[in-house]
């Protein structure tokens, strides 16, 4: 561990101010709360908002598991992981059940969490009707006043321009029959295991400045038409080539040597899991 | 009185002022006001102690010069500005009992939405021009409660049939139309949720005379076969001659005469009014 820093990165007065606003976050679901974004070793946009709210909660006692794109090994991953083991010591995991603690960058995990395990997901927009209303104080009297026909009328044109809701991640949700929430660029796959979820969810734009949150046991709908109802993304007869799993969000490939299409686990922890199981057979 | 008597909107000595006023302007008639204006605090009366009633399917003109207030009542009746004081009620809210402008933000916008309807002089303020020109209605429609394409789909191409715009460019966005489809774009938008008060504010300005002809028309004929009440703004004595059933003058922020349009068409009392009929072409 590097003394040179406070324990886990910040001082403990940032740290306080952090997880303040993330208190208020999960006592109004859905609402964005602004925070002081800190300076970061990382650049803005590359998951500072998710690590500054995993800094600030961090624990020596947390297990850390940190995934981007469902992927535990790519670089963005293993350098926030880096980061967080230099300044902290704490355990890290590419294990979902081990974890206390997982960061995320656009992916829940395939494995459904538990009540004692925190899913931090980073946000690029946490604005759900930025693209259709771009003044930041006129958005925010749309969600005083409750006003989100702009959500829908973004799906209505979708719908107008290529027959279905093409929000290939990021569908608008409803939380707690308040407030319209962006889920993170998750894909719709996602979604729905935010509702009712045992884990509390919280979601960090370092860029944006706001931290917002789903507390355990919310009621979270995405949003959609009584005559499109809102569909997730569908793997139906396609399996995983590596596993075999169904069910879950697949990756479509090529390969370049045959020209054939092949899919594979986009949760490359689950996936493994799943292999280390067969090998055990 | 008898049902019928009933008005749709009744506003009671409503004021508007920009600026906080002085000693020297606060009683109305002071020596230090030119026009509405206070020469030695810079305020602006824009409205002072305007009433007055409309009737279910009247259409109620007010014209006056440019400066006399008229398009701020109108900004004041669709909330776009507070009132400084002043009371409106609407018999289709809480049975005309409750005064609008005392109404939350958030009932305001409940009023906007499914009780009235506005088309503004500058189509810029009533479209998005860049969403489409169906989805535009659709955006009244759904913040009026409706949650279903199909309808929505079905009433905004009706609508866009009835103000003449092609049914093949119904999904093209305002900005690639003419002002004058624009207008009519804004009309149906406006019409949309069947609005028993429809507020007008400058409709004809600057279109050319075949499309203001056309306009007109239709205004007219939605207003007989809806029977929807109407306020209607202009400048132009023409305008309100085709149109209206009664006539409101304002000049310099006060309503100097009113009655029905034909007197004062004929037989004008006030001497700005003589003047305005007098200089007609």
């Amino acid at each position: 561990m590097n003394t040179a820093y406070n324990f886990a990165f910040f001082d403990e007065g940032s740290k306080r101010e952090i997880r303040r606003a993330t208190l208020k976050a999960i006592a109004i679901p859905g609402y964005q709360v602004p925070f002081a974004s800190r300076e970061m070793p990382i650049g803005r946009g590359w998951g500072t908002g998710g690590l500054q709210l995993t800094l600030s909660l961090i624990g020596k006692d947390d297990v850390l598991k940190v995934i981007d794109q469902g992927s535990d090994d790519s670089v963005n991953a293993v350098n926030i992981k880096k980061l967080v083991f230099d300044t902290t010591g704490v355990e890290t995991t590419d294990e979902t059940r081990e974890a206390t603690l997982i960061q995320s960058r656009h992916r829940i995990p395939e494995v459904s969490l538990s009540k004692d395990q925190i899913l931090i997901l980073q946000v690029p927009i946490p604005e759900p009707l930025r693209y259709y209303e771009p003044s930041e104080s006129e958005t925010k009297k749309f969600h005083a006043e409750k006003e989100y026909s702009g959500a829908w009328l973004m799906l209505f044109e979708q719908i107008m321009k290529y027959g279905s809701m093409t929000t290939g991640a990021d569908h608008p949700v409803l939380v707690h029959d308040r407030y319209v929430m962006a889920p993170s660029p998750i894909p719709r796959f996602d979604n729905p295991k935010m509702d009712e979820s045992e884990a509390l969810i919280l979601l960090g734009a370092g860029r944006e400045k706001k931290v917002y949150a789903v507390p355990p046991y919310t009621k979270v709908v995405s949003l959609d038409f009584e005559d499109f109802p809102f569909e997730p993304e569908s793997f139906e007869d396609k399996e995983c080539r590596l596993c075999g799993s169904t069910g879950v969000f697949l990756d479509e490939l090529v390969d370049e040597a045959t020209d054939e299409t092949v899919y594979q686990c986009n949760d490359t922890s689950y996936c493994l899991e799943k292999l280390n199981a067969v090998g055990v057979k | 009185m008898t049902e019928f008597e009933v008005p749709v909107l009744s506003v009671k000595n409503l004021n508007k002022q920009f600026g906080l006023g002085c000693p020297h302007c606060k009683n109305g008639e002071s020596e230090t006001l030119v026009k509405n204006y206070c020469q030695v605090c810079g305020t602006v009366y824009a409205c002072r102690d305007v009433s007055f009633d409309v009737f279910p399917g009247e259409v109620l003109g007010i014209v006056g010069e440019s400066g006399s207030g008229k398009s701020t009542l109108m900004q004041c009746l669709y909330f776009d500005q507070d009132v400084t004081d002043g009371e409106a009620f609407v018999s289709a809210y809480e049975n005309g009992e409750k005064n609008l402008f005392q109404e939350s933000s958030q009932q305001q916008r409940y009023i906007r939405n499914h009780i009235m309807g506005k088309v503004y002089q500058n189509p810029l303020l009533g479209l998005r021009m860049n969403f489409s020109s169906i989805g535009n209605i659709a955006e009244k429609l759904i913040a009026a409660g409706s949650n279903h394409v199909g309808m929505m789909e079905g009433r905004g191409t009706e609508l866009l049939n009835k103000v003449n715009i092609p049914v093949h460019r119904r999904k093209e966005a305002p900005k690639k139309f003419s002002g004058g489809m624009q207008q009519r774009v804004q009309i149906a938008k406006a019409l949309s949720n069947n609005p028993p008060l429809l507020l007008l504010d400058e409709v004809t300005t600057g279109l050319d005379l075949s499309v203001q002809a056309s306009v007109l028309d239709l205004i007219k004929s939605l207003q007989r076969e809806l029977n929807i009440s109407i306020v209607l703004v202009s400048h132009d004595l023409g305008v309100i001659r085709m149109l209206a059933d009664r006539t409101l003058v304002m000049l310099e922020g006060k309503v100097i005469e009113e009655g029905l349009t034909d007197q004062i068409l004929e037989d004008p009392q006030h001497p700005y009014t003589q003047q305005l009929v007098h200089s007609l072409l």
